[in-house]
C-alpha cells in the first residue's frame, strides 16, 4: 500500500514535497488553522486537492492553492490491525466451511477508490458475525477476491474442484460467500457439475456491505448455517432476504432462481414458485418437498465449453449475428424467444444454417415466468420443425450454464438428451 | 443548600441549531417530506456495530447496540421510497439543499470548502435505517454579529433528519420515514460565556438570520437547538432536543447546576478510597429476594429478572449527598441503568425505603461484608441486560471522581436533562461510498454571495411598508410559523393585513396558551377560513371559534364548522314550520292517513335541507300527523 494512496499529479508533489504522507497528522493553515489527518484520496478526484480528516471526524478536500502552511504533527497506522479471532472449536457443534469468492458480502471500504471492493478475507467475515460461533464451527478459506462481474466460467470450475475436494470431509455443509450479480449463474454451474454433492452448498450474498449497520450479511450468513446445521437436506442453494425485512431469508433453489432487483436485499426471486426454504429466527419453514439433486449417487462432471451464447430475440433482430455465431465455431444457442418461444419468421433461414452445422438450438422465454410451449401457434410448429429443442421452464440463464456444462462433458457435441434431462430441479414438475 | 452563582463557575454555553431547509424535497431523493396518517408499507430490521475507517468502534455505537432492539419501520410511499428504505443507493446531492447551505455559509461569512465529501456518522438507534445520517462539512469559520459582538461559528453542515419516533417499548422501536431525508443545515457556534439570556438572544439572531433567507421550513420541529454546556475545568455536555427558544434558559440553568453539582460529589469523593470496585464486587441476590414484601422487587422477580448487589467501599451517604437540589450521584447512577430497560437502582443511601425492609438491609449488609460506612447498590433485570448495566454503574461510579463527565444528554419538556448516550467521537464517521466528492464551483460561490439575504431590520421595515402594519406586529409575524402563510392570504387583497396578522399571531397564540394543540391547525384550515371570510361565508367572530374547534379535536375541517352551525333551527323554529306545513296540507293528511308523512316529508326536506337532520324530521311529522289522525 501506497503512502500516497490516489494522490496523483500536483497534489501528489504538494504531500511529498512537505514530506507528509498519507495518515499523517498535520496543521494546516488556510484562513485559519485546523489540524487534521491526511486521507486517502478518491482515484478519480482531482489533483488540486488532499484529503484531510478534522477532529470532529468529517473529512473535507482542502484546495492545495489555498494551503498557506502545512506542519507535521505526527503519524498514526490507517493499516487495520486485525484483531484474532476469539472463537474456540466447540466439539459438541458440527463443522461448516466457508469459502470465499469476493462481492459486496466480503468487501470493505477502499479509500483509494473511495468505493467499496471485495477484500475481506473469509475470517474476517467470521469475525464480523460472531453469531456463527453458537451455530456451528465455522472454517474459512478464500478462493478468489473478485466482484462477481469478474467471474468467468473458469472461477466456476474452480470452485466445483474446491468443493468436490470435501464431497468426502466431516463439514456439514458448505457456504460459498459470492457477489450477487452472477450468483445465480455460478449456482446452477455447481448444480450440473456436482450433482448428487452429498452436503449442501448455501450461496450467500448481500446487497448492503458488512460496513454498514444495516447490512444484510451478517443475517444472509447466520441462515444460511442455521439452514445447513438444521435442514438436512441435499442440493445447491441461494440465501439472501425474503422481503424488505430481517425477519425471514430465502433458501432458493440454486438452478430456479433469478436477481430481479437491482439493489433490494429481497433482489432474489425463485421463478415461478415460493423459495424452497425461509429460514425464520427460530425455525425453518419447508415449502419444497421435492429432491434437489434427481440422482442419488455423487457423479462430478466438473468440464465447461464457453462455446454457448444466449439470444435475446427482439423485433428488428439482424439474423446475421447468429451467423456470426456460426463461424465463431459456437455449439450451442440458447434462446430467449418471445411469449411461449417464438422468434421471428427472418431468422428461419439461419436457424437452418445453424442446424446443419450441428448446433445444439434451445429454446427458452424472455418472459419473466412461465413455460415454452412451442405447439400452439404456427410459428412455434415451424421452429419445432426446423429442429429447436423447447426447454420448458427452464430459466434462460440457467440453460445456457447448463449449455456450457453439458458441451464440455459430451465428446461429440450432442447435448439434446442432457438438456431435456432434469438434473438438478432445473425443470419444474 | 444555597443556589448556584452562574457567574463564578466558568460557564460556557456553545448553540448548535438544526434547520429543516424549505426545499420539498429530501437531500437524497426526491420524495417530499409530509406527515402522513397511514402506512402501508411496514418492514423490520436490527442494526449491527460497524467500524469506522479507522478500525475504530465509536463508543455511542457501541452503547447504543449493547441495548440491541428490533426495529419496525411505517413508511408512506408519498413520502419515501427505497432510498429512504435503505433498500436503494442515494441519489445524487439535491441542488436546492446545496445551494441554500451555501447561501447560509456566506451570510454567516464562513469559509466554504471547495470539495465536500459526504460522510456516514454512525447512529444504531434505529433513526436512520442505513445505521448512519448522511451529513457533510459544508463551511468552518465565520461569525454572527449580536448586538454589536460577534459570535464565532464553528461549523456548517448539511445533512439529512432522521426518522420520526413513533413508540418506543423494552423490546421494539417504532419509527415513521415521513422525515427520514429531509435536508437539514446544522449551524454550530463557539462556545460563548454569558448568561443563558444571552445565550437565548444568540439563538433568536440566528433563527432570524436563517428565516430571512426565506428557505428554511417554519413550523414546530422545524428549528432544534441543541447546546454544549460546560463549567469550568468539566467535560463538554451535548443537550439534545431543544425544540423552543423559551425552553433553552431553563435548560442551561438546570444544566449548570448539575454540573457544578457534580464537581461538588466530586471533591467529596477525591477523599475515599474506592478505586478497587470491579465486577467482583457484586453478589446475586436473586434468592435472597425471593420472599421480599418490595412490590417492585416482586415484579422484577416475576418479569424473571436477576437481582444483584454491587458493594462500594468508603461510599455511605455519596449516593444520597446533595450539593443543589435534585442534584445526587444516584440519580445520575439512575439514569444511566434506565438506557437499558432497567427500572433504576436502590441504594444504600436510600434504604429502607420502597418494601425493603430494615431486616432485609442488615442481612444484605452481612452477606456483601459491608461496614457502615461502605454503600451498596441493588440493580434488577433481565440477565442480557444487567451484565451491561453493572458495567456502566461501575464506569459512572469511578468517573464521578472527574467531576463532569463529557456525555450527550436529552432535555425534557421539564426542563431538566437526561442521560442519552456516551458523546460520540471521530470513529463515528466515515466517508459515504456510494457519493463522490462533490465540487462546489465559482459561478455556485458567486450565486450564494448574490443571494445573501437583506438584514433582519430591512426585512421589518420591508413587511411594515408593504401591509401598513406597525414594527412591533410585523416582528411577531416574521418571527411566527405564519409569514409565508400571511403573505400569501394577502395577495388577494380581500382581506385586510391588519386583521389577518392579529388573528395569525395572538388569537392563534392565545389558544395555543389555553393549552390547545397548534400543530392540528393546519395551514390549510387558515387559508380556507380567509377564504370564506371574504366571500362573507362566515363572520370576523367565527374564525377563532373555528380555530379553537380544530385546534381540540373537535373537529376536523372548516367546512365541517360551517355545516354544524348553520343548521341551528331551534326545537321550536322546527316545530312551528312542521305545524304550519301540516295546516296547508291537512287535505292530503286526511286523504292519505299515515302514508302523508312521506309526501309532507318530502316539501319540508325541500327547506330544511342541511339545517336539521332527516331523521329528526321524519320522527317528528309522524308523531305530529299520527296526532291529528287521532283527533
Amino acid at each position: 500500500m501506497s503512502d500516497y494512496r490516489g494522490y496523483e499529479g500536483k497534489s501528489l508533489e504538494f504531500l511529498k514535497h512537505n514530506k507528509i504522507k498519507v495518515g499523517d497528522t498535520v496543521k494546516i493553515t488556510t484562513n485559519s488553522d485546523n489540524v487534521a489527518t491526511i486521507m486517502p484520496r478518491y482515484e478519480h478526484g482531482d489533483d488540486q486537492h488532499i484529503v484531510v480528516k478534522f477532529k470532529s471526524g468529517y473529512n473535507v478536500g482542502l484546495e492545495i492553492n489555498n494551503i498557506k502552511k502545512i506542519e507535521y504533527i505526527s503519524s498514526i497506522d490507517t493499516n487495520q490491525t486485525k484483531e484474532p479471532s476469539t472463537a474456540k472449536p466447540k466439539p459438541q457443534l458440527p463443522k461448516i466451511l466457508l469459502l470465499s469468492t469476493g462481492g459486496t458480502i466480503a468487501s470493505k471500504i477502499d479509500y483509494r477508490t473511495g468505493s467499496v471492493t471485495p477484500a475481506l478475507s473469509a475470517h474476517d467475515l467470521y469475525a464480523i458475525v460472531p453469531e456463527l460461533d453458537e451455530i456451528a464451527n465455522v472454517d474459512a478459506e478464500v478462493l478468489f477476491s473478485e466482484y462477481s462481474e469478474n467471474l468467468t466460467p473458469e472461477h466456476w470450475k474452480k470452485t466445483a474442484e474446491k468443493l468436490d475436494s470435501y464431497s468426502d470431509s466431516d463439514y456439514r455443509g458448505v457456504i460459498v460467500a459470492h457477489g450477487t450479480d452472477t450468483m445465480q449463474y455460478t449456482a446452477a454451474f455447481l448444480s450440473f457439475a456436482l450433482a448428487g454433492f452429498p452436503i449442501p452448498i448455501v450461496l450467500v450474498g448481500s446487497q448492503r456491505s458488512s460496513d454498514r449497520p444495516s447490512s444484510d450479511a451478517a443475517s444472509n450468513l447466520i441462515a444460511a448455517a442455521k439452514f445447513i446445521v438444521k435442514s438436512n437436506t441435499g442440493g445447491v442453494f441461494i440465501s439472501m432476504h425474503n422481503s424488505e425485512s430481517d425477519d425471514g431469508i430465502a433458501c432458493h433453489f440454486g438452478t430456479r432462481v433469478r436477481k430481479n432487483h437491482t439493489s433490494k436485499r429481497n433482489a432474489f426471486e425463485t421463478i415461478g414458485a415460493v423459495p424452497a426454504f425461509i429460514v425464520k429466527q427460530d425455525e425453518i419453514i419447508q415449502n419444497s418437498k421435492s429432491r434437489y439433486f434427481k440422482q442419488k449417487q455423487y457423479t462430478p462432471k466438473i468440464n465447461v465449453d464457453t462455446r454457448a451464447a444466449l439470444v435475446k430475440y427482439y423485433p428488428g433482430y439482424d439474423p446475421k449475428l447468429v451467423r456470426d455465431l456460426i463461424s465463431h465455431g459456437y455449439k450451442a444457442i440458447i434462446f430467449e424467444g418471445t411469449g411461449l418461444g417464438h422468434i421471428g419468421k427472418n431468422m428461419y433461414d439461419v436457424i437452418k444454417e445453424a442446424k446443419e452445422s450441428q448446433i445444439f438450438l434451445g429454446m427458452t422465454s424472455q418472459c419473466h415466468d412461465g413455460r415454452v410451449n412451442m405447439a400452439i401457434y404456427e410459428s412455434g410448429r415451424d421452429l419445432l420443425h426446423l429442429g429447436i429443442t423447447p426447454l420448458s421452464d427452464m430459466i434462460s440463464e440457467t440453460a445456457l450454464v447448463k449449455a456450457m456444462w453439458a458441451l464440455g462433458n459430451t465428446k461429440d457435441g450432442k447435448i439434446d438428451r442432457l438438456m431435456t434431462e432434469n438434473i438438478a430441479s432445473e425443470y419444474t414438475e | 443548600m444555597s443556589d448556584i452563582e452562574i457567574d463564578k463557575i466558568g460557564l460556557k454555553v456553545g448553540l448548535e441549531i438544526h434547520q429543516q431547509l424549505a426545499t420539498n424535497k429530501k437531500l437524497f431523493c426526491s420524495c417530499s417530506p409530509m406527515e402522513s396518517e397511514d402506512y402501508p408499507v411496514k418492514f423490520f430490521r436490527r442494526l449491527r456495530l460497524a467500524k469506522s475507517e479507522l478500525g475504530k468502534y465509536d463508543p455511542a455505537a457501541v452503547f447504543e447496540s449493547s441495548k440491541s432492539k428490533l426495529i419496525s419501520y411505517s413508511a408512506n410511499p408519498q413520502s419515501s421510497c427505497l432510498v429512504e428504505y435503505d433498500d436503494e443507493p442515494p441519489h445524487s446531492l439535491d441542488n436546492d439543499a446545496k445551494a441554500t447551505s451555501l447561501i447560509i455559509a456566506s451570510a454567516l461569512h464562513s469559509d466554504i470548502f471547495s470539495e465536500i465529501h459526504v460522510m456516514r456518522k454512525i447512529v444504531i438507534d434505529g433513526s436512520n435505517t442505513s445505521g448512519f445520517q448522511r451529513t457533510m462539512l459544508v463551511a468552518n469559520g465565520g461569525y454572527i454579529e449580536v448586538e454589536q459582538k460577534k459570535i464565532g461559528v464553528q461549523s456548517i453542515c448539511l445533512e439529512e433528519d432522521a426518522a420520526k419516533l413513533l413508540k418506543d417499548t423494552e423490546n421494539v422501536r417504532e419509527y415513521s420515514l415521513d422525515r427520514l431525508g429531509t435536508p437539514l443545515v446544522e449551524i454550530a457556534l463557539d462556545p460563548v460565556e454569558g448568561t443563558p439570556s444571552d445565550v437565548k438572544k444568540i439563538a433568536l439572531t440566528l433563527g432570524r438570520l436563517l428565516r430571512v433567507t426565506r428557505r428554511v421550513t417554519r413550523g414546530i420541529g422545524s428549528i432544534r437547538q441543541d447546546v454544549n454546556v460546560s463549567v469550568s475545568g468539566g467535560g463538554i455536555v451535548e443537550v439534545k432536543g431543544v425544540q423552543q427558544l423559551d425552553q433553552l434558559e431553563g435548560v442551561i440553568m438546570y444544566e449548570a447546576r448539575r454540573q457544578h453539582g457534580l464537581q461538588l460529589i466530586a471533591e467529596k469523593l477525591k477523599k475515599i478510597q474506592f478505586d478497587d470496585l470491579t465486577k467482583e464486587n457484586t453478589l446475586d441476590v436473586t434468592s435472597f429476594f425471593g420472599n421480599s414484601k418490595s412490590k417492585v422487587i416482586q415484579k422484577s422477580l416475576k418479569d424473571g429478572a436477576t437481582i444483584k448487589a454491587l458493594k462500594i467501599k468508603n461510599f455511605d451517604g455519596m449516593f444520597g449527598y446533595e450539593p443543589y437540589q435534585g442534584i445526587r450521584l444516584g440519580k445520575e447512577l439512575g439514569q444511566q441503568v434506565r438506557f437499558f430497560g432497567i427500572g433504576g437502582i436502590f441504594h444504600s443511601d436510600e434504604l429502607p425505603n420502597y418494601g425493603i425492609e430494615k431486616e432485609e438491609v442488615e442481612q444484605l449488609r452481612k452477606m456483601l461484608k459491608t461496614e457502615e460506612i461502605d454503600g451498596f447498590l441493588i440493580i434488577a433485570g433481565s440477565k442480557d441486560k444487567i451484565e451491561f448495566a453493572i458495567d456502566a454503574v461501575i464506569n459512572r461510579i469511578k468517573d464521578a471522581k472527574n467531576g463532569v463527565p463529557a456525555e450527550t444528554r436529552a432535555a425534557t419538556p421539564a426542563g431538566e436533562t437526561v442521560f442519552l448516550r456516551p458523546r460520540p467521537g471521530a470513529s463515528r464517521m466515515y466517508p459515504e461510498t456510494d457519493i463522490p466528492p462533490i465540487t462546489i464551483s465559482n459561478s455556485e460561490l458567486e450565486f450564494a454571495k448574490n443571494n445573501i439575504p437583506k438584514p433582519w431590520d430591512s426585512a421589518i421595515s420591508e413587511i411594515q411598508t408593504k401591509y401598513n402594519l406597525n414594527k412591533q406586529l410585523s416582528e411577531q409575524l416574521f418571527d411566527s410559523d405564519y409569514l409565508d402563510l400571511f403573505e400569501s392570504i394577502c395577495t388577494n387583497k380581500a382581506n385586510n393585513p391588519n386583521f389577518v396578522a392579529s388573528i395569525l399571531c395572538s388569537t392563534i397564540t392565545n389558544l395555543e396558551r389555553r393549552g390547545l394543540d397548534a400543530t392540528l391547525l393546519k395551514p390549510e384550515h387558515i387559508a380556507r377560513s380567509f377564504e370564506l371570510l371574504s366571500e362573507g361565508k362566515i363572520t370576523k367572530e367565527s374564525l377563532e371559534m373555528i380555530y379553537e374547534s380544530i385546534m381540540s379535536v373537535k373537529i376536523k375541517s372548516v367546512e365541517e364548522f360551517i355545516e354544524k352551525h348553520s343548521s341551528s333551527m331551534s326545537e321550536d323554529e322546527l316545530g312551528q314550520f312542521l305545524d304550519d306545513l301540516i295546516k296547508s296540507n291537512l287535505s292530503i293528511i286526511k286523504k292519505q292517513g299515515n302514508h302523508s308523512s312521506s309526501v309532507l316529508m318530502g316539501m319540508a326536506m325541500k327547506s330544511l335541507r342541511g339545517k336539521v337532520s332527516g331523521e329528526k324530521i321524519n320522527k317528528l311529522l309522524e308523531m305530529k300527523i299520527s296526532k291529528i289522525l287521532e283527533e
